[in-house]
Protein backbone atom coordinates (compact mmCIF):
# COMPACT_ATOMS: atom_id res chain seq x y z
CA UNK A 1 0.00 0.00 0.00
CA UNK A 2 2.71 2.39 0.96
CA UNK A 3 4.21 2.32 -2.50
CA UNK A 4 0.91 3.41 -4.02
CA UNK A 5 0.87 6.51 -1.91
CA UNK A 6 4.41 7.53 -2.59
CA UNK A 7 7.07 7.99 0.04
CA UNK A 8 5.81 7.82 3.59
CA UNK A 9 7.62 8.92 6.74
CA UNK A 10 9.57 6.11 8.33
CA UNK A 11 7.15 4.58 10.77
CA UNK A 12 9.21 1.54 11.74
CA UNK A 13 11.49 3.34 14.19
CA UNK A 14 10.31 3.24 17.79
CA UNK A 15 11.16 6.89 18.40
CA UNK A 16 9.61 9.67 16.33
CA UNK A 17 12.02 12.13 14.77
CA UNK A 18 12.99 14.92 17.08
CA UNK A 19 10.78 17.98 16.96
CA UNK A 20 7.82 16.31 15.30
CA UNK A 21 5.92 14.64 18.10
CA UNK A 22 8.02 15.53 21.09
CA UNK A 23 6.63 18.36 23.17
CA UNK A 24 9.20 20.65 24.68
CA UNK A 25 9.49 20.79 28.47
CA UNK A 26 8.51 24.44 28.43
CA UNK A 27 5.21 23.74 26.71
CA UNK A 28 4.41 21.08 29.28
CA UNK A 29 5.14 23.51 32.09
CA UNK A 30 3.12 26.28 30.43
CA UNK A 31 0.24 23.86 29.97
CA UNK A 32 0.22 22.92 33.64
CA UNK A 33 0.60 26.54 34.72
CA UNK A 34 -2.38 27.64 32.63
CA UNK A 35 -4.54 24.78 33.86
CA UNK A 36 -3.48 25.45 37.44
CA UNK A 37 -4.31 29.12 37.09
CA UNK A 38 -7.79 28.28 35.77
CA UNK A 39 -8.44 25.93 38.68
CA UNK A 40 -7.28 28.53 41.23
CA UNK A 41 -9.61 31.19 39.77
CA UNK A 42 -12.55 28.77 39.91
CA UNK A 43 -11.79 28.11 43.57
CA UNK A 44 -11.55 31.86 44.20
CA UNK A 45 -14.95 32.38 42.62
CA UNK A 46 -16.62 29.53 44.48
CA UNK A 47 -14.99 30.06 47.87
CA UNK A 48 -17.02 33.12 48.96
CA UNK A 49 -20.26 31.46 47.81
CA UNK A 50 -19.54 28.26 49.71
CA UNK A 51 -18.30 30.21 52.73
CA UNK A 52 -21.38 32.44 52.87
CA UNK A 53 -23.81 29.59 52.41
CA UNK A 54 -21.95 27.41 54.90
CA UNK A 55 -21.86 30.15 57.52
CA UNK A 56 -25.56 30.91 56.99
CA UNK A 57 -26.45 27.26 57.49
CA UNK A 58 -24.20 27.08 60.57
CA UNK A 59 -25.74 30.18 62.16
CA UNK A 60 -29.30 29.91 60.92
CA UNK A 61 -30.33 26.28 60.76
CA UNK A 62 -30.70 26.01 64.56
CA UNK A 63 -33.38 28.70 64.64
CA UNK A 64 -35.48 27.33 61.82
CA UNK A 65 -38.43 25.46 63.22
CA UNK A 66 -42.14 25.18 62.63
CA UNK A 67 -42.85 28.32 64.65
CA UNK A 68 -40.35 30.35 62.61
CA UNK A 69 -42.04 29.32 59.38
CA UNK A 70 -45.66 29.63 60.56
CA UNK A 71 -45.85 32.40 63.18
CA UNK A 72 -45.63 36.15 63.03
CA UNK A 73 -43.14 38.07 65.19
CA UNK A 74 -43.63 38.26 68.95
CA UNK A 75 -43.43 41.66 70.69
CA UNK A 76 -39.86 42.76 71.53
CA UNK A 77 -38.42 40.91 74.47
CA UNK A 78 -40.66 37.86 74.15
CA UNK A 79 -38.96 34.71 72.91
CA UNK A 80 -40.19 32.71 69.92
CA UNK A 81 -42.37 33.84 67.06
CA UNK A 82 -41.31 33.71 63.43
CA UNK A 83 -41.13 35.35 60.07
CA UNK A 84 -44.07 33.72 58.30
CA UNK A 85 -45.59 37.09 57.40
CA UNK A 86 -42.25 38.32 56.02
CA UNK A 87 -41.82 35.18 53.89
CA UNK A 88 -45.34 35.61 52.51
CA UNK A 89 -44.74 39.35 52.05
CA UNK A 90 -41.55 38.74 50.07
CA UNK A 91 -43.36 36.27 47.85
CA UNK A 92 -46.15 38.83 47.28
CA UNK A 93 -43.79 41.72 46.51
CA UNK A 94 -41.62 39.59 44.20
CA UNK A 95 -44.71 38.34 42.39
CA UNK A 96 -45.84 41.93 41.80
CA UNK A 97 -42.33 42.93 40.70
CA UNK A 98 -42.08 40.01 38.25
CA UNK A 99 -45.58 40.61 36.90
CA UNK A 100 -44.69 44.24 36.14
CA UNK A 101 -41.00 43.95 35.31
CA UNK A 102 -40.71 40.78 33.23
CA UNK A 103 -43.17 41.71 30.43
CA UNK A 104 -41.79 45.24 30.16
CA UNK A 105 -38.18 44.00 30.13
CA UNK A 106 -38.80 41.26 27.57
CA UNK A 107 -40.90 43.58 25.42
CA UNK A 108 -38.19 46.23 25.41
CA UNK A 109 -35.58 43.57 24.63
CA UNK A 110 -37.63 42.34 21.66
CA UNK A 111 -37.96 45.89 20.39
CA UNK A 112 -34.22 46.51 20.67
CA UNK A 113 -33.21 43.27 18.99
CA UNK A 114 -35.78 43.14 16.20
CA UNK A 115 -36.64 46.78 15.48
CA UNK A 116 -34.13 48.88 17.40
CA UNK A 117 -31.32 49.34 14.88
CA UNK A 118 -31.75 53.11 14.98
CA UNK A 119 -31.06 56.15 17.10
CA UNK A 120 -34.14 55.65 19.25
CA UNK A 121 -32.96 52.11 20.00
CA UNK A 122 -29.49 53.39 20.89
CA UNK A 123 -30.94 55.88 23.35
CA UNK A 124 -33.04 53.15 24.98
CA UNK A 125 -29.90 51.02 25.30
CA UNK A 126 -28.05 53.92 26.91
CA UNK A 127 -30.88 54.75 29.33
CA UNK A 128 -31.22 51.09 30.23
CA UNK A 129 -27.52 50.81 31.06
CA UNK A 130 -27.66 53.96 33.16
CA UNK A 131 -30.75 52.67 34.98
CA UNK A 132 -28.81 49.51 35.78
CA UNK A 133 -26.27 51.62 37.63
CA UNK A 134 -28.70 53.78 39.62
CA UNK A 135 -28.36 53.05 43.36
CA UNK A 136 -31.27 51.00 44.66
CA UNK A 137 -32.12 53.53 47.37
CA UNK A 138 -32.74 56.11 44.63
CA UNK A 139 -35.12 53.71 42.91
CA UNK A 140 -36.87 53.36 46.26
CA UNK A 141 -37.33 57.13 46.38
CA UNK A 142 -38.78 57.09 42.87
CA UNK A 143 -41.31 54.42 43.84
CA UNK A 144 -42.06 56.40 47.01
CA UNK A 145 -42.81 59.47 44.91
CA UNK A 146 -44.91 57.86 42.22
CA UNK A 147 -46.80 55.30 44.32
CA UNK A 148 -46.61 55.95 48.05
CA UNK A 149 -47.26 59.71 47.87
CA UNK A 150 -50.28 59.18 45.65
CA UNK A 151 -51.74 56.36 47.71
CA UNK A 152 -50.88 58.25 50.89
CA UNK A 153 -49.51 55.10 52.53
CA UNK A 154 -46.85 52.43 52.15
CA UNK A 155 -47.80 49.30 50.25
CA UNK A 156 -46.69 46.00 48.74
CA UNK A 157 -47.48 47.54 45.35
CA UNK A 158 -44.96 50.33 45.93
CA UNK A 159 -42.31 47.76 46.90
CA UNK A 160 -43.15 45.71 43.81
CA UNK A 161 -42.87 48.76 41.56
CA UNK A 162 -39.46 49.64 43.01
CA UNK A 163 -38.14 46.11 42.45
CA UNK A 164 -39.74 45.94 38.96
CA UNK A 165 -37.87 49.11 37.94
CA UNK A 166 -34.66 47.42 39.06
CA UNK A 167 -35.44 44.24 37.10
CA UNK A 168 -36.22 45.90 33.79
CA UNK A 169 -32.74 46.96 32.56
CA UNK A 170 -31.15 43.56 33.24
CA UNK A 171 -33.98 41.70 31.53
CA UNK A 172 -34.03 44.12 28.60
CA UNK A 173 -30.36 43.80 27.79
CA UNK A 174 -30.12 40.04 28.26
CA UNK A 175 -33.26 39.51 26.17
CA UNK A 176 -31.80 41.68 23.42
CA UNK A 177 -28.51 39.79 23.46
CA UNK A 178 -30.19 36.39 23.46
CA UNK A 179 -32.45 37.34 20.54
CA UNK A 180 -29.48 38.62 18.55
CA UNK A 181 -27.83 35.23 19.05
CA UNK A 182 -30.69 33.54 17.18
CA UNK A 183 -29.29 32.92 13.68
CA UNK A 184 -30.86 35.08 11.00
CA UNK A 185 -31.41 32.02 8.80
CA UNK A 186 -34.20 30.95 11.17
CA UNK A 187 -36.01 34.25 10.68
CA UNK A 188 -35.59 33.85 6.93
CA UNK A 189 -36.87 30.28 7.06
CA UNK A 190 -40.07 31.53 8.70
CA UNK A 191 -40.45 34.51 6.35
CA UNK A 192 -39.95 32.10 3.46
CA UNK A 193 -42.99 30.14 4.63
CA UNK A 194 -45.10 33.28 4.51
CA UNK A 195 -45.13 33.73 8.28
CA UNK A 196 -45.61 37.40 9.20
CA UNK A 197 -42.85 39.17 11.05
CA UNK A 198 -44.65 39.50 14.40
CA UNK A 199 -45.47 35.81 14.38
CA UNK A 200 -41.88 34.92 13.46
CA UNK A 201 -40.62 36.99 16.38
CA UNK A 202 -42.98 35.35 18.86
CA UNK A 203 -43.02 31.75 17.68
CA UNK A 204 -39.54 31.29 16.25
CA UNK A 205 -37.10 33.87 17.58
CA UNK A 206 -38.44 34.19 21.11
CA UNK A 207 -38.96 30.46 21.41
CA UNK A 208 -35.44 29.66 20.26
CA UNK A 209 -33.99 32.12 22.75
CA UNK A 210 -36.23 31.06 25.66
CA UNK A 211 -33.62 29.46 27.87
CA UNK A 212 -31.25 32.43 27.58
CA UNK A 213 -34.03 34.89 28.34
CA UNK A 214 -35.08 32.85 31.36
CA UNK A 215 -31.50 33.05 32.62
CA UNK A 216 -31.66 36.83 32.36
CA UNK A 217 -35.01 36.95 34.12
CA UNK A 218 -33.77 34.74 36.94
CA UNK A 219 -30.62 36.85 37.34
CA UNK A 220 -32.75 39.94 37.69
CA UNK A 221 -35.12 38.15 40.04
CA UNK A 222 -32.33 36.86 42.28
CA UNK A 223 -30.76 40.28 42.40
CA UNK A 224 -33.89 42.13 43.54
CA UNK A 225 -35.11 39.37 45.86
CA UNK A 226 -32.49 40.33 48.43
CA UNK A 227 -32.85 44.10 48.03
CA UNK A 228 -33.55 45.97 51.25
CA UNK A 229 -33.00 49.66 50.48
CA UNK A 230 -35.78 50.11 47.91
CA UNK A 231 -38.29 48.50 50.28
CA UNK A 232 -37.50 50.73 53.29
CA UNK A 233 -39.98 53.44 52.37
CA UNK A 234 -42.14 51.56 49.91
CA UNK A 235 -43.23 48.21 51.38
CA UNK A 236 -42.11 49.56 54.76
CA UNK A 237 -42.52 46.35 56.74
CA UNK A 238 -45.32 45.08 58.93
CA UNK A 239 -45.42 43.11 62.20
CA UNK A 240 -48.65 41.38 61.17
CA UNK A 241 -50.09 39.39 58.32
CA UNK A 242 -51.00 41.33 55.22
CA UNK A 243 -52.36 39.99 51.96
CA UNK A 244 -53.47 43.28 50.44
CA UNK A 245 -51.31 44.90 47.80
CA UNK A 246 -52.23 48.39 48.98
CA UNK A 247 -51.12 47.88 52.59
CA UNK A 248 -47.68 48.01 54.23
CA UNK A 249 -46.13 44.58 53.96
CA UNK A 250 -43.36 42.71 55.71
CA UNK A 251 -40.48 41.43 53.59
CA UNK A 252 -37.63 39.10 54.49
CA UNK A 253 -34.78 41.53 53.78
CA UNK A 254 -36.51 44.24 55.85
CA UNK A 255 -37.19 41.84 58.70
CA UNK A 256 -33.58 40.63 58.65
CA UNK A 257 -32.38 44.24 58.76
CA UNK A 258 -34.67 45.15 61.68
CA UNK A 259 -33.75 42.05 63.65
CA UNK A 260 -30.02 42.27 62.96
CA UNK A 261 -29.72 45.81 64.36
CA UNK A 262 -31.91 45.00 67.39
CA UNK A 263 -30.41 44.45 70.85
CA UNK A 264 -32.01 41.00 71.35
CA UNK A 265 -30.06 37.76 70.98
CA UNK A 266 -33.18 35.84 69.97
CA UNK A 267 -33.83 38.31 67.13
CA UNK A 268 -30.20 38.01 66.01
CA UNK A 269 -30.65 34.26 65.71
CA UNK A 270 -33.89 34.77 63.80
CA UNK A 271 -32.15 37.21 61.45
CA UNK A 272 -29.65 34.47 60.55
CA UNK A 273 -32.49 32.03 60.00
CA UNK A 274 -34.29 34.60 57.86
CA UNK A 275 -31.20 35.08 55.69
CA UNK A 276 -30.94 31.32 55.19
CA UNK A 277 -34.62 31.06 54.26
CA UNK A 278 -34.24 33.96 51.80
CA UNK A 279 -31.35 32.27 49.99
CA UNK A 280 -33.13 28.92 49.90
CA UNK A 281 -36.23 30.62 48.49
CA UNK A 282 -34.23 32.29 45.72
CA UNK A 283 -32.38 29.11 44.80
CA UNK A 284 -35.61 27.10 44.83
CA UNK A 285 -37.42 29.62 42.64
CA UNK A 286 -34.59 29.73 40.09
CA UNK A 287 -34.28 25.94 40.01
CA UNK A 288 -38.04 25.44 39.71
CA UNK A 289 -38.37 27.86 36.80
CA UNK A 290 -35.40 26.28 35.00
CA UNK A 291 -36.86 22.83 35.48
CA UNK A 292 -40.30 23.92 34.28
CA UNK A 293 -38.87 25.64 31.20
CA UNK A 294 -36.69 22.68 30.29
CA UNK A 295 -39.70 20.39 30.48
CA UNK A 296 -41.87 22.87 28.61
CA UNK A 297 -39.72 23.80 25.61
CA UNK A 298 -38.17 20.44 24.96
CA UNK A 299 -41.16 18.37 26.04
CA UNK A 300 -40.64 14.98 24.46
CA UNK A 301 -37.87 16.12 22.14
CA UNK A 302 -34.55 14.37 22.54
CA UNK B 1 -48.98 22.77 -10.15
CA UNK B 2 -46.10 25.07 -10.94
CA UNK B 3 -46.46 28.46 -12.54
CA UNK B 4 -44.10 30.44 -14.72
CA UNK B 5 -42.11 33.45 -13.57
CA UNK B 6 -41.65 36.65 -15.54
CA UNK B 7 -39.03 39.18 -14.57
CA UNK B 8 -38.79 42.56 -16.28
CA UNK B 9 -36.08 45.20 -15.77
CA UNK B 10 -35.25 44.07 -12.26
CA UNK B 11 -32.72 46.20 -10.39
CA UNK B 12 -31.65 45.70 -6.79
CA UNK B 13 -29.45 47.60 -4.39
CA UNK B 14 -27.77 47.12 -1.03
CA UNK B 15 -27.55 50.67 0.25
CA UNK B 16 -25.77 52.55 -2.54
CA UNK B 17 -24.19 49.60 -4.28
CA UNK B 18 -26.23 48.10 -7.08
CA UNK B 19 -26.33 44.30 -6.98
CA UNK B 20 -28.56 43.63 -9.99
CA UNK B 21 -28.76 45.48 -13.29
CA UNK B 22 -31.79 45.21 -15.58
CA UNK B 23 -32.50 41.51 -15.31
CA UNK B 24 -35.05 40.15 -17.79
CA UNK B 25 -35.97 36.52 -17.56
CA UNK B 26 -38.84 34.15 -18.20
CA UNK B 27 -38.83 30.94 -16.18
CA UNK B 28 -40.81 28.04 -17.61
CA UNK B 29 -43.43 26.44 -15.41
CA UNK B 30 -42.71 22.90 -14.21
CA UNK B 31 -39.09 22.97 -15.23
CA UNK B 32 -35.88 23.44 -13.30
CA UNK B 33 -33.87 26.55 -14.07
CA UNK B 34 -30.33 26.84 -12.79
CA UNK B 35 -28.50 30.09 -12.12
CA UNK B 36 -24.73 29.89 -12.23
CA UNK B 37 -21.94 32.41 -11.89
CA UNK B 38 -19.00 33.31 -9.68
CA UNK B 39 -19.43 34.38 -6.04
CA UNK B 40 -20.94 37.80 -5.62
CA UNK B 41 -22.45 37.90 -9.12
CA UNK B 42 -25.97 38.51 -7.83
CA UNK B 43 -27.60 35.14 -8.39
CA UNK B 44 -28.63 34.75 -4.75
CA UNK B 45 -29.83 38.35 -4.64
CA UNK B 46 -31.86 37.59 -7.73
CA UNK B 47 -33.80 34.66 -6.30
CA UNK B 48 -34.25 36.57 -3.05
CA UNK B 49 -36.00 39.25 -5.12
CA UNK B 50 -38.46 36.66 -6.43
CA UNK B 51 -40.02 36.07 -3.00
CA UNK B 52 -39.25 39.56 -1.68
CA UNK B 53 -36.72 38.21 0.79
CA UNK B 54 -34.21 40.75 -0.48
CA UNK B 55 -36.06 43.60 1.20
CA UNK B 56 -35.59 42.04 4.65
CA UNK B 57 -31.88 42.95 4.49
CA UNK B 58 -31.03 46.35 5.91
CA UNK B 59 -31.09 49.18 3.37
CA UNK B 60 -32.03 46.85 0.53
CA UNK B 61 -34.09 48.21 -2.36
CA UNK B 62 -35.70 46.69 -5.45
CA UNK B 63 -37.09 48.13 -8.67
CA UNK B 64 -38.73 46.35 -11.57
CA UNK B 65 -41.46 43.87 -12.23
CA UNK B 66 -41.77 40.27 -11.07
CA UNK B 67 -44.76 38.12 -11.94
CA UNK B 68 -45.25 34.74 -10.30
CA UNK B 69 -47.93 33.19 -12.49
CA UNK B 70 -50.67 35.82 -12.51
CA UNK B 71 -49.48 37.41 -9.27
CA UNK B 72 -47.63 40.72 -9.48
CA UNK B 73 -45.06 40.35 -6.70
CA UNK B 74 -44.32 44.03 -6.10
CA UNK B 75 -47.71 45.51 -6.89
CA UNK B 76 -50.74 44.85 -4.73
CA UNK B 77 -49.31 41.72 -3.10
CA UNK B 78 -48.02 41.55 0.46
CA UNK B 79 -44.73 39.75 1.05
CA UNK B 80 -46.45 37.17 3.26
CA UNK B 81 -49.12 36.43 0.62
CA UNK B 82 -46.41 36.04 -1.98
CA UNK B 83 -44.16 33.83 0.13
CA UNK B 84 -46.97 31.42 0.90
CA UNK B 85 -46.93 30.53 -2.80
CA UNK B 86 -43.14 30.29 -3.07
CA UNK B 87 -41.10 27.80 -1.12
CA UNK B 88 -37.48 28.53 -0.32
CA UNK B 89 -34.60 26.24 0.57
CA UNK B 90 -31.45 27.86 1.88
CA UNK B 91 -27.76 27.23 1.54
CA UNK B 92 -27.42 25.99 5.09
CA UNK B 93 -30.12 23.71 6.40
CA UNK B 94 -32.08 25.73 8.93
CA UNK B 95 -34.65 23.57 10.74
CA UNK B 96 -36.28 25.25 13.76
CA UNK B 97 -34.17 23.84 16.61
CA UNK B 98 -36.88 23.93 19.27
CA UNK B 99 -39.37 21.97 17.17
CA UNK B 100 -39.83 18.27 16.49
CA UNK B 101 -39.55 16.95 12.95
CA UNK B 102 -43.34 17.00 12.70
CA UNK B 103 -43.63 20.59 13.91
CA UNK B 104 -40.88 21.69 11.55
CA UNK B 105 -42.78 20.37 8.56
CA UNK B 106 -46.10 21.69 9.84
CA UNK B 107 -44.61 25.07 10.81
CA UNK B 108 -45.69 26.96 7.70
CA UNK B 109 -49.31 25.89 8.18
CA UNK B 110 -49.46 26.04 11.96
CA UNK B 111 -47.82 29.47 12.23
CA UNK B 112 -50.29 30.76 9.69
CA UNK B 113 -53.15 29.62 11.85
CA UNK B 114 -54.04 26.25 10.32
CA UNK B 115 -54.84 23.61 12.93
CA UNK B 116 -56.85 20.71 11.47
CA UNK B 117 -54.88 17.92 13.14
CA UNK B 118 -55.93 15.13 10.81
CA UNK B 119 -55.21 17.07 7.67
CA UNK B 120 -51.87 18.24 9.13
CA UNK B 121 -50.87 14.62 9.74
CA UNK B 122 -51.54 13.85 6.10
CA UNK B 123 -49.66 16.86 4.83
CA UNK B 124 -46.64 16.16 7.05
CA UNK B 125 -46.45 12.55 5.88
CA UNK B 126 -46.90 13.49 2.23
CA UNK B 127 -44.29 16.26 2.41
CA UNK B 128 -41.75 14.02 4.09
CA UNK B 129 -42.40 11.39 1.46
CA UNK B 130 -41.93 13.93 -1.32
CA UNK B 131 -38.61 14.95 0.16
CA UNK B 132 -37.55 11.28 0.50
CA UNK B 133 -37.15 11.52 4.25
CA UNK B 134 -40.27 9.70 5.48
CA UNK B 135 -38.76 6.22 5.58
CA UNK B 136 -35.83 7.41 7.67
CA UNK B 137 -37.81 9.36 10.27
CA UNK B 138 -41.35 7.95 10.33
CA UNK B 139 -40.93 6.40 13.77
CA UNK B 140 -39.62 9.53 15.41
CA UNK B 141 -41.39 12.53 13.86
CA UNK B 142 -42.70 13.63 17.25
CA UNK B 143 -39.83 12.38 19.36
CA UNK B 144 -36.82 13.85 17.62
CA UNK B 145 -35.86 17.48 17.21
CA UNK B 146 -35.24 18.71 13.67
CA UNK B 147 -31.74 19.70 14.74
CA UNK B 148 -30.85 16.13 15.73
CA UNK B 149 -30.84 14.89 12.12
CA UNK B 150 -27.73 14.68 9.94
CA UNK B 151 -26.88 17.56 7.62
CA UNK B 152 -28.34 15.91 4.53
CA UNK B 153 -31.48 14.86 6.38
CA UNK B 154 -31.88 18.39 7.74
CA UNK B 155 -31.80 19.79 4.23
CA UNK B 156 -34.45 17.30 3.10
CA UNK B 157 -36.47 18.28 6.18
CA UNK B 158 -36.24 21.90 5.05
CA UNK B 159 -37.44 20.87 1.59
CA UNK B 160 -40.38 19.03 3.19
CA UNK B 161 -41.14 22.13 5.25
CA UNK B 162 -41.18 24.24 2.09
CA UNK B 163 -43.38 21.73 0.24
CA UNK B 164 -45.91 21.48 3.07
CA UNK B 165 -47.41 24.88 2.27
CA UNK B 166 -48.02 23.60 -1.29
CA UNK B 167 -46.13 26.29 -3.15
CA UNK B 168 -46.17 26.79 -6.90
CA UNK B 169 -42.52 27.73 -7.11
CA UNK B 170 -39.55 26.33 -5.21
CA UNK B 171 -36.46 28.51 -4.86
CA UNK B 172 -33.24 26.75 -3.88
CA UNK B 173 -30.22 28.82 -2.90
CA UNK B 174 -27.20 26.51 -3.21
CA UNK B 175 -29.06 23.71 -1.42
CA UNK B 176 -26.19 21.23 -1.63
CA UNK B 177 -23.16 23.38 -0.95
CA UNK B 178 -22.85 22.15 2.64
CA UNK B 179 -23.54 18.50 1.85
CA UNK B 180 -21.47 15.42 1.04
CA UNK B 181 -21.76 13.76 -2.41
CA UNK B 182 -24.26 11.11 -1.29
CA UNK B 183 -26.66 13.64 0.24
CA UNK B 184 -26.14 15.85 -2.80
CA UNK B 185 -27.10 12.94 -5.04
CA UNK B 186 -30.31 12.38 -3.06
CA UNK B 187 -31.31 16.03 -3.29
CA UNK B 188 -30.61 16.15 -7.01
CA UNK B 189 -32.75 13.07 -7.53
CA UNK B 190 -35.42 14.83 -5.55
CA UNK B 191 -35.24 17.94 -7.72
CA UNK B 192 -35.81 15.69 -10.71
CA UNK B 193 -39.06 14.38 -9.25
CA UNK B 194 -40.20 17.68 -7.81
CA UNK B 195 -40.10 19.56 -11.07
CA UNK B 196 -43.07 17.57 -12.30
CA UNK B 197 -45.18 19.47 -9.81
CA UNK B 198 -43.25 22.63 -9.08
CA UNK B 199 -41.34 25.30 -10.91
CA UNK B 200 -37.81 25.16 -9.56
CA UNK B 201 -35.19 27.88 -9.61
CA UNK B 202 -31.87 26.68 -8.24
CA UNK B 203 -28.75 28.71 -7.58
CA UNK B 204 -25.62 26.60 -7.69
CA UNK B 205 -21.88 26.94 -7.65
CA UNK B 206 -21.55 23.54 -9.12
CA UNK B 207 -21.79 23.56 -12.91
CA UNK B 208 -22.13 19.79 -13.16
CA UNK B 209 -25.11 20.07 -10.88
CA UNK B 210 -26.72 22.67 -13.13
CA UNK B 211 -26.10 20.40 -16.12
CA UNK B 212 -27.59 17.41 -14.30
CA UNK B 213 -30.81 18.88 -12.93
CA UNK B 214 -31.84 21.89 -15.00
CA UNK B 215 -33.40 22.29 -18.46
CA UNK B 216 -32.55 25.98 -18.52
CA UNK B 217 -29.52 27.81 -17.25
CA UNK B 218 -28.77 31.47 -16.70
CA UNK B 219 -25.25 32.80 -16.33
CA UNK B 220 -24.76 35.79 -14.04
CA UNK B 221 -21.71 38.03 -13.89
CA UNK B 222 -21.22 41.25 -11.91
CA UNK B 223 -24.94 41.74 -11.34
CA UNK B 224 -25.96 41.20 -14.95
CA UNK B 225 -27.47 38.20 -16.63
CA UNK B 226 -25.05 37.50 -19.44
CA UNK B 227 -26.81 34.60 -21.06
CA UNK B 228 -29.92 32.54 -20.60
CA UNK B 229 -30.71 29.50 -22.68
CA UNK B 230 -31.30 25.77 -22.69
CA UNK B 231 -28.79 24.12 -20.40
CA UNK B 232 -27.43 22.01 -23.23
CA UNK B 233 -26.75 25.09 -25.31
CA UNK B 234 -25.07 26.97 -22.45
CA UNK B 235 -22.71 24.13 -21.73
CA UNK B 236 -21.92 23.03 -25.27
CA UNK B 237 -22.23 26.09 -27.43
CA UNK B 238 -22.59 29.32 -25.45
CA UNK B 239 -23.10 32.43 -27.52
CA UNK B 240 -21.23 34.76 -25.19
CA UNK B 241 -17.47 34.62 -24.80
CA UNK B 242 -17.71 35.29 -21.03
CA UNK B 243 -20.03 32.33 -20.53
CA UNK B 244 -17.61 30.12 -22.36
CA UNK B 245 -14.68 31.37 -20.30
CA UNK B 246 -16.59 30.67 -17.09
CA UNK B 247 -17.84 27.17 -17.93
CA UNK B 248 -14.45 26.12 -19.21
CA UNK B 249 -12.93 27.25 -15.94
CA UNK B 250 -10.89 30.16 -17.19
CA UNK B 251 -12.09 32.34 -14.29
CA UNK B 252 -14.50 32.30 -11.37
Amino acid sequence: MASLRGPVPDSTGSKPPHGVLEISWWRRVADHLATGFAVVTVVLVLAPLVAIFGYLVYKGIGSINLAFLTQIPKPPGELGGGMANAIAGSVLILAIASLLGVPVGIGAGIYLAEYGRNRFGDSIRFVSDVLNGVPSIVIGIVAYTIVVLRQKHFSALAGGVALAIMMVPTITRTTEEMLLLVPNVLREAAYGLGVPRWRTTLSIVLRTATSGIITGVMLAFARVAGETAPLLFTAFGNQYWNWRVDQPTAALPLQIFTYAISPYDDWHRQAWAGALVLIVLIVTAVAAVRFAVRRGTLGGVA
Amino acid sequence: MGVGIQVENLNAWYGKSQALHDINLTVEANHATALIGPSGCGKSTFIRCLNRMHETSPEARVQGKVKIGELDAYNGTSPTQLRRRIGMVFQKANPFPTMSIYDNVAAGLKLNGYSDKKHLDEIVERSLQSSALWEEVKDSVHKKSGASLSGGQQQRLCIARALAVEPEVLLMDEPCSALDPISTGKIEELIFQLKEQYTIVIVTHNMQQAARVAEFTGFFLLGRMIEYDKTEKIFTNPSDKRTEDYITGRFG
